[in-house]
């Protein structure tokens, strides 16, 4: 069958685009706090202010006469991400993996110009790939070093996490894991790999891409069996605390690891997508019933974080236990 | 108050205050829902002719009267050389021709042009109309006889007043009429006659009954007179009866000319004066007559309304109140079925071009432009511009594509492909800037998927724009808005499932069966 039958859907407590953007976005996330997170440079020096680990600012450019400086900001990196500080979705984001001479690389080995980099700049600043054309500014930041224990997971990028965080307790998270196919982003649309990750331990519970099932990495042919995301506890914690960062009641959190420095925040987003439910296969309605039936909102994220973790665990491996969905019928009633 | 609570009854409050203009406008105003609703327009002349004496000349007219269940749309008096007034009296409207000095043959023209509204108003009855207490007549010996045989007779037939008149009328005409019939009728029964007679029987009985002349409307015709009815004081009521045969009720198409005894036209210094009627049919637009008697009566809706713009800003609005329409396609379109379009009003205003290009056309047109510009935008990726010189760039070359487009069919005898103008340019090139972005960024895949859904709500929307009937309702019934904000504001609340995401999410679905067995 090629549609699903709506009643099904709202059995498994699948959220729609309508419900998302009524019932949670306009619910939760007031309107005037959507720029400490649209920007990224805000966030960033909020994470900072925060204690959370951040990626390393190397340098910004704000307006089209300062493009020129480019080459001395990226003279002394070998490796450095230009991102435009308002993008959305990872539109806009540039990587580059090597440096020599006048040539950049790319992940994929592509080389380009000094002069391509320029012209990406210049696009960025004219609001190219900004939220509603907006003149923006670009930023440059030092690379994430891919964690060993996703170098059999990932094809030529950097896996990232999200967790969507309802009211400070991280709900449901998903893995997504660059393929081949997904040109090295992180972008469950252009054919990167969902991962569903079970909120108790951090195993991988399901993974889809274009929105199929799918066993093992189409690239690296690895089972997503054996996945487990190392420091769970931390990242859970990490994600719980963006909370009181941002005051968003509705967001997801991006989260990478570095093979260095631990886990970083890369970004937030206040209007996270749909695909994390597909990823777990499981509906996002009776988590967040379950957070809306709190009276009150425990003021300390590690608490929040352990709940979560307890309340949101699933014990079944690959597929969904049924005694979740089970509780959360209850809690609809 | 929850704010669900308020929003139902304002969605409520403009819905109602939407259908309630509406049927207002509907049944008291007369405006038909449908663009075909037609009616028989009469135009009726009535031609004086005398022969003048060489005195001064008054020539007095009865007119009809004016009645709610008939609209009087013109009326003209024409005859060359006379002084002409309308004067009001307690018995009708008369009109009056007069001259100091005229000989020989002349003539005077009365036109009118009337129709019937649907409206079945019985028009209250004036003070003045009240009859009174009717004179008993006096018949001559041995009339009076045959009168009183003839009304016991019939008084013995009926049980009331209505049914006493019909039973007369029937018993004077019965096809085997009995001595005192044919005594009471005499032999130079003339039409008059009868009508006189009838009145006189029913005042000796004490009814009141008074003549009524009126003009049968056929479509046609030429050198008509007018018809004697009786209309009769029945329970506080005139009732009409057809004199020939009794029938009471006014008919259809039947145009009530006169009332009462006056005389339907005197001519003072004339001579030899007789008058003919002629009666023409035309059909109009049942709208365009109630936009006319609307503004002629001054109705406060229609004097502040579009009605009242100049046809040029008029023309403007017909193609303004149909964005309402479109806007309401693009919300069900992207937050029912789901459908992603590049931007989200730009389907209307690509649907307002093609409009004015007609579908084909217009689509082919569209497809060009964009395709061509595509390419070209390309090739300007590749110069190493700043965005703003870019998209002015690709506003010059989509004007250039538009001309070539223009000249090129022109040369091949293309005319439709000439309405290429009728795109906004600004709007052309704006996509063209986005979904050469998009295809670099997500791929060709998602060009398609949003140019098609773009394309394709905005098909939707010009055949929902386009329909005869909606286009009519849009214009003529600006109040639709209304109704159209209040199923916007509704749909505003629906959280529901979007029909794409039943196909996003079917895989859900399967994995569950699987997994329950």
């Amino acid at each position: 069958m090629l549609l699903a039958s709506a009643k099904k859907l709202r059995s498994f407590g699948i959220i729609g685009m309508n419900q998302r953007n009524f019932g949670l976005i306009s619910r939760y996330n007031p309107r005037h706090l959507y720029p400490l997170v649209d920007d990224k440079l805000k966030t960033k020096l909020l994470a900072q202010k925060a204690g959370i680990t951040v990626p390393k600012l190397l340098g910004t450019v704000e307006y089209q006469h300062d493009v020129k400086l480019l080459k001395e900001i990226l003279q002394p990196h070998a490796q450095f991400v230009i991102k435009p500080v308002k993008g959305s979705g990872g539109k806009g984001i540039l990587v580059i993996t090597e440096h020599d001479h006048n040539l950049y690389f790319k992940p994929s080995g592509d080389s380009i110009q000094l002069a391509d980099i320029e012209r990406h700049v210049s696009n960025i600043l004219s609001g190219l790939h900004s939220l509603g054309g907006k003149p923006d500014n670009v930023m440059i930041e030092s690379l994430i070093q891919l964690d060993p224990v996703f170098s059999d997971y990932s094809y030529e990028g950097i896996p990232d996490l999200r967790i969507i965080v309802l009211c400070g307790y991280p709900i449901m998270a998903m893995l997504r894991l660059t393929t081949h196919a997904s040109d090295g982003k992180a972008n469950l649309h252009q054919g990167a790999v969902g991962v569903g990750i079970d909120m108790g331990t951090g195993h991988a519970l399901h993974a889809v891409q274009y929105g199929k099932p799918v066993l093992h990495h189409p690239d690296t042919r690895k089972t997503f069996s054996e996945l487990v995301i190392p420091h769970w506890d931390k990242l859970l914690q990490l994600a719980a605390a963006c909370y009181e960062m941002t005051g968003l009641g509705y967001l997801g959190v991006d989260i990478v690891l570095d093979r260095d420095q631990g886990p970083m925040i890369i970004e937030l987003n206040a209007r996270p997508g749909l695909s994390i439910q597909v990823a777990n296969a499981a509906g996002l309605a009776p988590r967040v019933a379950i957070i809306e039936a709190l009276k009150t909102i425990n003021p300390d994220p590690q608490s929040r974080a352990a709940y979560s973790k307890q309340q949101f665990a699933t014990n079944a491996g690959m597929y969904p236990s049924r005694l979740l969905r089970a509780r959360s019928d209850d809690q609809e009633l | 108050m929850s704010p669900k609570l308020r929003l139902y009854i304002l969605v409520f409050l403009i819905m109602g205050l939407g259908i309630g203009l509406i049927s207002y406008k509907h049944f008291a105003l007369g405006f038909p829902l449908s663009p075909d609703d037609k009616k028989s327009v009469w135009t009726i002349e009535a031609k004086i002719d005398f022969i003048a004496r060489g005195d001064p000349v008054i020539v007095s007219f009865a007119l009809p009267p004016q009645t709610p269940n008939v609209v009087f749309m013109e009326e003209d008096f024409a005859s060359t050389g006379y002084g002409f007034s309308e004067l009001a009296s307690p018995a009708g409207r008369r009109a009056q021709w007069s001259k100091r000095t005229a000989s020989g043959p002349q003539t005077a023209y009365y036109r009118l042009s009337m129709y019937e509204t649907d409206q079945f108003i019985q028009p209250p009855i004036a003070a003045a109309d009240l009859p009174a207490e009717p004179e008993k007549p006096e018949f001559d010996g041995v009339l009076k006889t045959a009168a009183i045989t003839l009304l016991d007779q019939v008084r013995s037939k009926s049980a009331n007043t209505e049914i006493f008149t019909r039973e007369l009328i029937r018993t004077l005409n019965s096809n085997t009429p009995d001595q005192n019939q044919r005594l009471l009728l005499n032999d130079q029964s003339s039409e008059d006659y009868k009508t006189h007679l009838i009145i006189h029987l029913l005042a000796s009985e004490g009814i009141s009954a008074h003549i009524v002349r009126g003009l049968y409307l056929n479509e046609g015709r030429k050198r008509l007179s007018l018809t004697n009815f009786v209309e009769v004081y029945i329970g506080g009521r005139w009732l009409l009866f057809n004199q020939n045969t009794g029938e009471n009720g006014k008919p259809k198409n039947f145009l009530v000319w006169q009332r009462g005894d006056q005389s339907l036209l005197d001519v003072i210094g004339g001579k030899n004066s007789k008058i003919s009627f002629s009666i023409i049919k035309s059909t109009q637009s049942t709208r365009n007559l109630a936009v006319r008697d609307s503004i002629s009566k001054q109705a406060g809706i229609i004097d502040f309304s579009i009605y009242s713009l100049p046809i040029e800003q008029q023309n403007a609005f017909k193609m303004i109140l149909l964005l309402p329409i479109g806007a309401l396609i693009v919300v069900i379109m992207r937050l029912l079925i789901g459908i992603r379009t590049s931007g989200t009003f730009m389907p209307i205003l690509i649907a307002l071009a093609l409009i004015q290009t007609t579908l084909l056309t217009g689509i082919i047109i569209f497809l060009t432009v964009v395709g061509t510009g595509l390419l070209i935008r390309s090739y300007l990726s590749r110069l190493n511009l700043l965005f703003v010189a870019r998209i002015s760039a690709v506003i010059i070359v989509v004007i250039a594509i538009m001309a070539s487009i223009s000249i090129i069919s022109n040369k091949l005898g293309i005319d439709q492909a000439m309405t290429v103008t009728f795109f906004p340019m600004i709007i052309l090139s704006w996509t063209i800037e986005r979904m050469s972005v998009l295809w670099e960024e997500d791929g060709p895949r998602e060009v398609f998927i949003q140019g098609g859904g773009s394309l394709l709500t905005a098909v939707i929307a010009y055949l929902f724009m386009t329909n005869r009937t909606i286009e009519y309702l849009t214009f003529n019934f600006p109040e639709l808005m209304l109704v159209n904000l209040a199923l916007i504001l509704i749909l505003g609340q629906y959280t529901g499932y979007r029909l794409s995401e039943l196909y996003r999410f079917h895989s859900l679905e399967r994995r569950d069966v699987t997994g329950k067995r």
